[in-house]
């Protein structure tokens, strides 16, 4: 009897040999851990893009290694992972923007709707402007606002007239969410808007040209929460008709807006999954130690 | 331990030491209701009624415990947006707590029993009260060893042991039935032990609880509502 009700005792060992234990384990072996093929739900029944196989070099330099993915049309996809895991690089060869760097070689397969980006047939251009991509810092062109959004639909020849054109501009800039703070001044330069709001013209001036893929790249790091909020929330909108793929160094960002997250490390594609996973139970021991703060 | 969730492996030491406080906290609360429950017990069995007094003076400590935890887990949900079994840790707590707190609440209930019974020298259904009382305490202490841990096979034999308490529960309330009918005298004292034995057996569900919400938080599986056969399999697969 006196056993059955001893008194909690027991209990502050316990919290001192799990303290303990914790001391004693060692930290997550950054290089040993990469799994040999990536974790999670990497393939997907209609993929927009599907990426097989690519390997990445800046001169002897390897970026990425032998990433596969594939990205369902209308979702949105975060990548996050350390500084250089390769996320944005990855980005990039989804629309062919390493091509302007000369020491930049790919390797792989990566299909859009089935078709390689990558034949030696294929025009560039035609290529942006099916996958369009907002970057880092707002960068409008040195024109009015109205230019800015006009400019791509002019040079893929997309309108025949001014009225079409008017139409295309006040639609892109509806969906960007910014026509009823710039309505009353799109001969103003684009240049002159908050930083938030040059990057919704950037939006707008990247769906202009009714791309079907959008790549941001940390589209909101230059941004105050406000801003980045907006973003955001178009970001959801834009979801119902575009397929987005998104690189941010904000994990809750990454939580907020995306349907799947992939985790990038050290050139590798660890784990992709659902993000509820990814952020409550993920797969990966590497990804849990990113996103639970724990490299060091 | 099943798996070691590096609890103290952060960038940020703060965030380290506010985990590492919270788990600490939540073991010092089940200690103290574990002592709630074993006196309460001790105090009924033993006629003792200046211990049953004194669990009701500590009630009060385990509600403010309570309250305290439960702060401390909405600060780290703010400032540190935990993810992943950090977040697993934290809800899992907030979770524990009204069980922990229930199982104080059910401690004081038997402790006033315990109050009202003392002159009573009949001792029927004492016996069904050391056995459950046993039973249920045993199962508290495994889910706050398993929690203290991280212990999934402790925790999952602590979902089972709880369908025993059941059984012996279900026992013991047909036995005394049979004796109230037999002797009509004793229904004001023997409904007294049954609502003794019915807080007994709501400490063991509440026990169960904890070893489930450990059972998310290590695993990242919620296995509640379902069979044990069921949770098994989920568990260990």
């Amino acid at each position: 009897m006196n056993q059955v009700f001893d008194k909690a005792e027991g209990i502050s060992m316990a919290v001192d040999s799990g303290s303990r234990r914790s001391a004693e384990s060692g930290e997550v072996d950054m290089q040993a851990n990469i799994p040999s093929a990536t974790v999670g739900k990497v393939f997907v029944d209609h993929a927009k893009m599907a990426i097989r196989n690519v390997d990445v070099f800046y001169g002897e330099k390897q970026a990425i290694h032998n990433v596969s993915l594939d990205i369902r049309k209308n979702e949105v996809i975060a990548m996050i992972g350390p500084s250089g895991c390769g996320k944005s690089t990855f980005l990039r060869t989804l629309n062919r923007m390493n091509d302007t760097i000369p020491t930049c070689l790919v390797k792989g397969t990566i299909e859009l709707d089935g078709n390689d980006i990558y034949d030696k047939k294929l025009d560039v251009v035609s290529l942006r402007a099916r996958v369009g991509m907002v970057f880092q810092k707002p960068n409008p062109f040195p024109k009015s606002i109205y230019d800015n959004v006009a400019y791509g639909a002019k040079i893929h020849g997309l309108c025949s007239s001014r009225i079409e054109l008017d139409e295309v501009v006040e639609t892109s800039l509806k969906k960007a969410g910014l026509w009823s703070e710039v309505k009353d001044r799109l001969n103003q330069p684009g240049t002159g808007l908050s930083g938030g709001q040059q990057q919704r013209l950037c939006i707008a001036r990247a769906i202009a040209v009714s791309p079907e893929v959008i790549l941001m790249d940390e589209p909101c790091s230059a941004l105050d929460p406000i801003a980045t909020a907006k973003i955001e929330e178009l970001i959801a909108e834009l979801s119902e008709n575009y397929t987005i793929a998104i690189v941010t160094h904000s994990m809750q960002q990454a939580a907020r807006v995306s349907n799947r997250t992939a985790y990038f490390h050290l050139g590798y594609l660890v784990e992709v999954n659902d993000t509820e996973m990814v952020f409550t139970n993920p797969e990966h021991s590497l990804t849990e130690a990113y996103i639970t703060g724990r490299f060091g | 331990m099943e798996k070691n969730l590096n609890l103290n492996q952060h960038i940020s030491q703060k965030f380290n030491e506010d985990l590492e406080r919270l788990r600490t906290d939540v073991l010092n609360m089940g200690g103290l209701v574990q002592n709630q429950l074993s006196d309460a017990i001790h105090s009924l069995v033993e006629k003792d009624s200046v211990l049953a007094e004194s669990v009701l003076k500590n009630e009060d400590t385990v509600d403010h415990k309570e309250i305290a935890i439960d702060d401390i887990c909405a600060k780290i949900l703010a400032r540190r947006q935990p993810t992943a079994s950090d977040l697993r840790l934290v809800l899992a707590v907030s979770k524990m707590l009204p069980d922990l707190e229930r199982i104080g609440d059910e401690s004081a209930k038997i402790a006033k029993f315990a109050i009202e019974l003392r002159e009573h020298s009949d001792m029927k259904g004492y016996i069904e009260v050391r056995h459950i009382g046993f039973l249920v305490h045993r199962m508290l202490q495994r889910a706050l060893d398993a929690f203290a841990r991280f212990d999934v096979e402790l925790a999952v034999k602590v979902v089972g042991e709880d369908k025993e308490v059941d059984t012996e529960y279900t026992t013991a309330v047909r036995e005394l039935m049979t004796y109230m009918m037999e002797d009509s005298r004793s229904i004001t004292r023997v409904m007294k032990v049954l609502w003794v034995l019915r807080s007994l057996e709501r400490v063991g569900d509440h026990a169960r609880n904890i070893a489930e919400h450990l059972l998310f938080l290590v695993k990242g599986k919620d296995v509640r509502h379902i069979s044990y056969q069921e949770m098994k399999e989920k568990i260990l697969d």
